[in-house]
C-alpha cells in the first residue's frame, strides 16, 4: 500500500522542512512584528492606536489565501518585487513568509494585547511614578509580564501557523502540500494512503509543539 | 436581552434555511448517483458525466450556466449512441484529483474530462478510447520567437499548474534548470505571461489552444508546436464494466466515422496555431 514510497521519486523529508522552514521564519517575523502592533494598539498616539486597529481588523479578516496570492500576482507577477530572490524559488519562499507574517503577526498582536490586560495597572503607575518613559514600561515591566501570560495563547497561534504553511502551495512554494497534489497526481490507486502520511506528518509536527510550550506555559506563569 | 433574542431567531433561521437547501441537494445528488449506478436500468432517467469546468476548449461551465468544450460534445454524443438525449445529461465537475474516486463510488457513468491513460490509473478504473491524442506544448506570447525547442526552457521563466504531470515533467525531465512556477490554475498563469514576468505556460496542447481560442486572449498567444509528451485522453469508467467499455469504444469509433469528431476538434480549438492529431486508434477493452 505504501510501496510508492519506496520509489525515491518523492522527497517527503524535504518537502516538509520546506515546511518547517516556512513555520519557524514566519513564527520569528510575527512574533516580533505582533509584538510591534501590540506596543502600537496599547500606545498613547492616536495616530499609532488607529494604525493599529486598522491593520489588525483589515488584515486579520482577510483569507490568507487572497494575502498569498494577492502577494504573488500583485507584488511579483505584476509590479516585478522579488525581495531579492532570483529564482521562482527563493521568490516564492519569502513572499510566502511575508504574507504569513503580515498575517499571524495580528493574532500574536492581540493575545499579547489580552497579555497586557493581565498585568495590574497599579505596575505600570508604580513604573511611570519612577519617571520611566512609556517604551520602558512597556518593555521592562509590562511587555515580560504578558508574554509569560499568554504563552498558551500562542502555541495556538503556531499550531495554525504551521498548518497555514500548507496555503503556500497556491503560490508554488515546495513544501508538504505541494507534494502532496503532486502525489494525489502520480498515485491514484493508492489516495488515502497519500492523505494520510501528510495528515500523520503534520500532526507530528504539532503535537509535540502543544506538548513543549504547553509544559513551558505551567512552567513561567506569573503567579497571582 | 431583545437584541440577543433577535440574534438568536436569526441564528436559527439561517440554520433551518442550511439544512433545508443540504437537504434538497443531496436528496437530488441521491437520486442522481443512483440512476448512475443502475448500469442500463429500464427507466433512463438521468445520466451523470464527470467533466472539467474550469479548462476552455476542452471542459467549461459558462457563466450562464452552460457547458462547452471537446469533451462535452464527446460526452454528449456518447450518451446519444447511449440512449439518452442531451436534456437528461447531468453533468458533474470532475477535478483532477478525485476522478477515480467518482468513478469507484458511483457519483458518475463515466468521465471525459482530459484525462490521460496511463497505468497506474487503470489499477483503479478502466478506460475507453483513446478518443484523442494531446501532447505537452508551450503557450508564449504571440511575438516571443526565442523558444523553439524545450532546452531553451533552461532560462525561461516557466509556469505550469501545482502538482500536474506537465510541471514534474519539466522538472524532471525536459529542462531541470528552468525557473518554474507552479499556480493552482492556468488563468494565473497568463496573467503573469501577459505581463512578461513569465516567458511561457505548460500543459496539453489542447487546453493551452482553448485559452489562446478564447476572445479575450485572441491574438496575445501562441502555441509553440512542440510534442514534450504523449496524451491520450480516455474515457473513465468503472473497473471492470466491460459491457459499458465496449459500447463507449462504439460510440468513438461512430463519432469519428461519421465527420462528428472532425467537426468537434475544429469548433473547438480553431485558431493559435493548432494542428491537431488525427484520431487515435482505439486501444482500451481490446
Amino acid at each position: 500500500m505504501f510501496d510508492f514510497l519506496d520509489s525515491g521519486q518523492y522527497d517527503l523529508l524535504g518537502a516538509f522542512w520546506v515546511t518547517v522552514q516556512l513555520t519557524l521564519y514566519s513564527a520569528a517575523g510575527s512574533l516580533v512584528w505582533g509584538t510591534v502592533l501590540a506596543g502600537m494598539r496599547v500606545s498613547p498616539v492616536p495616530l499609532m492606536r488607529g494604525f493599529g486597529t486598522a491593520y489588525v481588523n483589515v488584515v486579520r479578516n482577510t483569507p490568507l489565501t487572497v494575502l498569498i496570492i494577492g502577494c504573488s500576482l500583485g507584488l511579483n507577477q505584476t509590479l516585478g518585487i522579488t525581495l531579492g530572490g532570483g529564482t521562482f524559488k527563493d521568490i516564492g519562499f519569502r513572499l510566502a513568509v511575508l504574507a504569513l507574517t503580515a498575517y499571524t503577526g495580528t493574532f500574536v498582536c492581540e493575545a499579547l494585547r489580552s497579555g497586557i490586560n493581565t498585568v495590574p495597572v497599579g505596575q505600570a503607575e508604580a513604573a511611570r511614578a519612577l519617571g520611566l518613559s512609556f517604551f520602558q514600561v512597556l518593555t521592562l515591566i509590562v511587555l515580560p509580564q504578558a508574554f509569560r501570560a499568554v504563552i498558551g495563547p500562542l502555541t495556538n497561534v503556531l499550531i495554525a501557523l504551521t498548518k497555514n504553511t500548507t496555503v503556500a502551495a497556491a503560490i508554488g512554494v515546495a513544501e508538504a502540500a505541494l507534494l502532496m497534489k503532486e502525489m494525489i497526481e502520480n498515485e491514484a490507486q493508492a489516495l488515502f494512503a497519500v492523505f494520510g502520511i501528510f495528515a500523520l506528518g503534520f500532526v507530528l509536527l504539532t503535537l509535540p509543539t502543544g506538548l513543549i510550550l504547553g509544559w513551558v506555559a505551567k512552567r513561567v506563569a506569573v503567579k497571582r | 436581552m431583545k437584541v440577543l433574542k433577535a440574534g438568536a431567531a436569526v441564528a436559527v433561521a439561517v440554520a433551518l434555511a442550511l439544512t433545508a437547501t443540504a437537504c434538497g441537494s443531496s436528496k437530488k445528488d441521491d437520486t442522481a448517483a443512483s440512476d448512475a449506478g443502475s448500469s442500463g436500468a429500464a427507466k433512463k432517467d438521468k445520466i451523470v458525466i464527470g467533466i472539467k469546468f474550469d479548462q476552455p476548449g476542452v471542459g467549461l461551465k459558462t457563466p450562464d450556466g452552460k457547458y462547452a468544450g471537446f469533451d462535452v460534445d464527446v460526452a454528449t454524443y456518447v450518451a446519444k449512441e447511449l440512449g439518452y438525449a442531451p436534456d437528461q445529461i447531468q453533468f458533474k465537475q470532475a477535478v483532477s484529483a478525485e476522478r477515480e474516486n467518482l468513478i469507484s463510488n458511483g457519483d458518475v457513468k463515466f468521465i471525459v474530462a482530459s484525462y490521460s491513460i496511463n497505468d497506474k490509473r487503470k489499477e483503479k478504473v478502466d478506460f475507453a478510447g483513446p478518443y484523442f491524442l494531446a501532447h505537452q506544448d508551450l503557450l508564449v506570447r504571440a511575438d516571443d520567437n526565442s523558444i523553439t525547442k524545450a532546452e531553451d526552457l533552461n532560462k525561461k521563466k516557466l509556469c505550469s499548474v501545482t502538482g500536474s504531470t506537465s510541471a514534474q515533467n519539466v522538472k524532471t525531465k525536459l529542462a531541470p534548470e528552468a525557473d518554474l512556477q507552479q499556480f493552482p490554475g492556468y488563468s494565473e498563469c497568463l496573467t503573469g505571461l501577459e505581463s512578461k514576468a513569465l516567458d511561457a505556460l505548460t500543459t496539453d496542447n489542447s487546453i493551452l489552444a482553448g485559452y489562446a481560442a478564447q476572445d479575450k486572449n485572441k491574438g496575445k498567444f501562441k502555441l509553440v508546436g512542440l510534442s514534450l509528451s504523449n496524451e491520450n485522453y480516455g474515457i473513465g469508467l468503472k473497473k471492470g464494466d466491460k459491457e459499458l467499455q465496449t459500447k463507449i469504444n462504439a460510440a468513438i469509433a461512430k463519432m469519428e466515422a461519421d465527420g462528428s469528431w472532425e467537426a468537434a476538434v475544429k469548433k473547438n480549438f480553431g485558431p493559435a496555431n493548432y494542428k491537431n492529431e488525427p484520431a487515435p486508434q482505439i486501444t482500451e477493452g481490446k
